[in-house]
């Protein structure tokens, strides 16, 4: 079963993504802006819960809402200093702030926390002892689901990754669907002159979207260290990238294909590294989402956009 | 109403500035006044200002986003090397050699820009942004599965296996070693071939820039759909901007790679993209020379803070960091923007006031 | 203000042409420059455009009038070949345009404005129109990067034919000037200027008198006339100005809801009823 396994496994890595492309894209639609610091933001919430488990002697959970209050925020500190006075700007000057804003945020974590790798402690019960559901079929130890008598085996930490994504999207499917908050958002990515004649105060709501982003960051870099436990201040760099790829892949702007594009990509990055080549699979990402770009130039998921002539 | 000078003799005068800078450098070098560590850095800073104005012609001129830019420099850079190496007995002087070197790079990258940019020129704004950055991660991919070695049968190219697995013999030259990189360099790149680059690219960008093919480009920036209508073809003058930067960033790489013994492809990735990028707009997107001063200070400012003491040394990234978020708060504020336009508007009433005042005219 | 009685000028007898259409009768002797038949496009669902008949004589000026929104701008989008046509043909100077992409369509002899106005605003006025000179005054990549003699040859020429161009309409003072800080009614005159200078057999004019006072529309009809005059080229001009309208065109479209209502010369057009109804309504009964 080992194109099972993988698949779980792209899932998993793939929800990572998809949690980490939700923030590109809801910042991307409300205001059209790429928050290059978003993987940055990661990078730092991994640090803080990394700390709250080993040095402070948190309980895990205590340690992700820690990361998760402070991500959030950092989140709307870096909104107000340095995107709100840009708003105005030509788009590539916000570009370029927020590229700064990154090498900000992880030339300050190597201050602080130095380049040496730390380990993420790990949040799952590993311990050895056994214990059966649903009478003897699911057997879970050291951290592992066993299926259909040790034929399909799944990490912990890949299902509760798993879990947490579809938990999340559930919510943001609410929030965004169902309330007035939710409504303001997405009135403010159609037309945000429109919105602040309805009385939408437009500030206010482009500073909840980037710390609900940030929020997400921080769950993302929990996630993201709870599978690949090496943490130094570029762990958030590639993710984020490969991330922003997702969100394009899905379509930017588009909240399920965020969600869509970094799961995809996750399958695909997990298949090129077991089926062709570990060292290209980076490249086999980005090639197919070459290639659906070319095939489909605004995206999975994507708007197009037409330009009245 | 804004009125645009004609820049033909301030073109020369500068071309001339950036003969006096080399001058001035040259004495300095021979005269023992700069040290080791600013020294070394004289030919990347010369292929970074060369990347940086290729750079601004695609972003500035043609005004789309491109985020590989580091993907031509790492064509240019391996190809070239691989030059370079094969032609050291056939071309003992080195200026000759890395001269050539460059040529065959720039073609290698120029190629390499055309096959991206028929597809990826149909793209919009961001996803064309995306899709370079795509392609600029899957060069570097697949240059570090590159393995290349050369013996007394020839040139030997490998992939994916390793040196030995290309079968060469005894004594054979490995050149790249997979993830290791380029290996075994003779380095013949010099400051003066640097600045010789520099003269050439401004050459051909400018001139370019100052024909008919340059206002093909830029009228397809200002306004595609006008520009389709008074018969511009889009495609071909895109790609025309398009290839001219990725081979001139082919160039700059071969100079680069030939600066040093080892060079890793991982030195071509995202990261020098995005810096090449801020250099271009610092400087003034459609600017040469502010790309030229832009990179030139900003690329040596860390080296610069580290002369200071071993306290401040240690913040030089972070300083750097904050300097880039307040000059583009600073730039892009629209108070101190007022301010600045201002001071413009005054100094050329007072110089045109001086001239009218025999005539009596009235002024505009 | 116009220098002549548009009012009071002798009305241009218009003649049929094969295909249920009508143009200048001293243009009968060759063919018509562009011939619309059954064009028709849809937008998913949406009929923008429907069997839309058009022949507009050699140096005809014609005018495509109706209420905002009836699929005037469209009907130009369809014959540049912004959009494709999902019905009809379009015949241009007789060769049908079926394949053309806006770029060809150009160089086959068709320019024109826009009704929001797309200059190239950071460059100069000169350059835009040089822009327009780019399929008449060429050399190659090549020439322009080494500055050979054919570069120098050829920029002058194209200097002196902007000049001469901008002339026509007054703007040679302009000429470094920066096209996206002029005032709006000299970009727009930029803007005809700049499709002049692409040696076009029919102009085409979106509203070209949009935003100007009674004065400046005057010295714009002089203007076209002017042009067609000078250059025996057809003008075909979506308009609301009913004075500059009912003045210089000939030969009048008028359509509402994507259909022709009424063709004919302006007097036929101010007298039809269908047209009053379209632009004022119905008459009450009673």
């Amino acid at each position: 079963m080992g194109f099972l396994s993988n698949l779980i496994n792209g899932i998993s890595l793939g929800s990572v993504y998809a949690i980490i492309a939700l923030g590109y894209t809801m910042v991307y639609g409300i205001a059209k802006m790429l928050n290059f610091a978003h993987g940055d933001v990661i990078m730092i919430g991994a640090y803080v819960c990394f700390f709250a488990i080993s040095r402070w002697n948190l309980n895990p959970i205590i340690g992700i809402l820690l990361a998760m209050v402070i991500c959030t925020i950092l989140g709307v500190i870096i909104e107000r200093l340095a995107y709100k006075p840009l708003r105005s700007a030509p788009s590539l000057a916000v570009l370029i702030t927020a590229i700064g804003m990154s090498y900000l945020l992880q030339n300050s974590a190597l201050l602080m926390w130095s380049a040496n790798t730390k380990v993420f402690p790990s949040i799952i019960n590993k311990s050895s002892e056994v214990r059966e559901l649903f009478g003897g079929s699911v057997v879970i130890t050291n951290g592992t689901l066993s299926l259909f008598s040790g034929q399909l085996t799944i990490t912990l930490t890949s299902l509760i990754t798993v879990l947490v994504c579809i938990i999340v999207m559930l919510i943001l499917t609410w929030f965004t669907g169902k309330t007035k908050m939710g409504k303001a958002m997405r009135a403010c990515s159609e037309d945000t002159g429109a919105a602040q004649l309805m009385g939408i105060n437009v500030n206010g709501t482009i500073s909840m979207t980037f710390a609900i982003g940030s929020a997400l960051a921080a769950i993302a870099g929990v996630l993201l260290c709870a599978s690949y436990p090496a943490l130094s201040p570029t762990t958030g760099s590639m993710p984020g990238i490969k991330a922003f790829t997702a969100a394009v892949f899905g379509g930017i702007g588009s909240i399920p294909g965020a969600m869509l594009g970094g799961i995809l990509l996750g399958v695909i990055e997990i298949f090129g590294k077991a089926y062709i080549s570990t060292q290209l699979s980076d490249a086999i990402v980005f090639a197919v989402l070459i290639i659906v770009l070319l095939v489909k130039p605004t995206g999975l998921l994507g708007k197009q956009i037409h330009e009245k002539v | 109403m804004k009125t645009m000078k004609k820049s033909t003799t301030a073109n020369i005068l500068c071309y001339g500035i950036i003969i006096v800078f080399f001058v001035v450098i040259q004495a300095m070098l021979s005269s023992g006044s700069i040290g080791t560590q600013l020294k070394g850095l004289l030919v990347p800073v010369c292929c970074y200002i060369v990347m940086a104005i290729s750079l601004n012609l695609t972003v500035g001129v043609l005004g789309e986003l491109s985020l590989g830019h580091a993907g031509f420099m790492s064509v240019g850079a391996f190809v070239g090397a691989i030059v370079c190496t094969c032609l050291e007995t056939v071309i003992p002087l080195g200026p000759a050699r890395l001269a050539i070197g460059m040529i065959i790079g720039a073609l290698f990258a120029g190629l390499a820009g055309f096959l991206i940019g028929i597809p990826v020129l149909r793209l919009k704004g961001d996803y064309l942004a995306i899709v370079t950055l795509a392609f600029g991660e899957i060069i570097k991919n697949l240059a570090l599965c590159l393995y290349v070695g050369l013996d007394g049968n020839g040139l030997h190219f490998g992939f994916l296996s390793s040196i030995r697995a290309l079968g060469m013999e005894e004594g054979a030259r490995t050149i790249v070693d997979g993830p290791v990189g380029l290996q075994g360099i003779t380095k013949i790149s010099t400051f003066t071939s640097g600045i010789v680059l520099i003269l050439i690219t401004l050459l051909i960008v400018l001139n370019l820039v100052n024909s008919r093919s340059g206002r093909a480009i830029m009228a397809l920036r200002d306004n595609r759909i006008a520009a389709e209508s008074v018969g511009i073809p889009v495609t071909k003058y895109k790609l025309m901007a398009f290839v001219t930067s990725a081979a001139i960033a082919g160039a700059a790489g071969c100079l680069y790679a030939m600066n040093y013994s080892t060079v890793v492809a991982t030195k071509f990735d995202f990261n020098a993209s995005i810096l090449v990028l801020v250099f271009v707009v610092l400087g003034g997107l459609g600017n040469m020379w502010g790309s030229i001063i832009a990179t030139g200070l900003l690329y040596v400012l860390p080296e610069i803070l580290r002369q200071f003491n071993s306290d401040i040394q240690k913040y030089r990234m972070l300083i750097y960091a904050i300097v880039l978020i307040l000059v583009m708060l600073a730039t892009n504020n629209k108070a101190i923007r007022g301010f600045f336009s201002k001071m413009k508007d005054a100094i050329s009433r007072t110089a045109s006031g001086r001239r009218k005042s025999k005539g009596g005219e009235q002024g505009e | 203000m116009s220098n002549y009685e548009w009012q009071n000028r002798p009305e241009t007898k218009l003649v049929d042409v094969p295909s249920v259409n009508k143009i200048p009768e001293r243009d009968i002797d060759k063919s018509p420059i562009l011939e619309a038949r059954h064009l028709g496009i849809d937008f998913g669902g949406l009929t923008a455009v429907d069997d839309f008949n058009m022949a507009i004589g050699r140096t005809e000026i014609a005018g495509l009038i109706g209420p905002n929104g009836a699929g005037k701008t469209t009907i130009f989008n369809l014959i540049t070949k912004v959009y494709q046509p999902t019905r009809g043909t379009i015949l241009l100077d007789g060769k049908d345009t079926n394949n053309m992409t806006t770029e060809l369509v150009n160089k086959a002899g068709i320019a024109r404005t826009f009704q929001n106005i797309r200059l190239f605003a950071s460059l100069t006025v000169e350059d835009n129109v040089k822009i327009g000179l780019h399929n008449h005054i060429k050399y190659g990549m090549w020439s322009g990067i080494l500055r050979l003699p054919k570069y120098w040859r050829a920029e002058k020429i194209a200097h002196e034919r902007a000049m001469e161009l901008l002339s026509i309409f007054d703007m040679q003072d302009y000429a470094n000037l920066q096209a996206g800080s002029l005032p709006y009614g000299a970009q727009r005159r930029l803007e005809i200027v700049r499709a002049l200078a692409t040696n076009p057999s029919l102009l085409l004019l979106d509203e070209p008198a949009a935003g100007m006072n009674p004065s400046e529309t005057g010295e714009l009809m002089d203007n076209i006339v002017k042009v067609r005059d000078t250059f025996q080229i057809a003008v075909m001009l979506i308009e609301h100005d009913m004075n500059l309208v009912m003045g210089i065109c000939e030969g009048i479209c008028v359509v509402n809801f994507g259909k022709i209502i009424a063709k004919g010369t302006p007097r036929e057009i101010q007298n039809s009823p269908e047209v009053i109804e379209a632009y004022l309504g119905r008459k009450k009964e009673g």
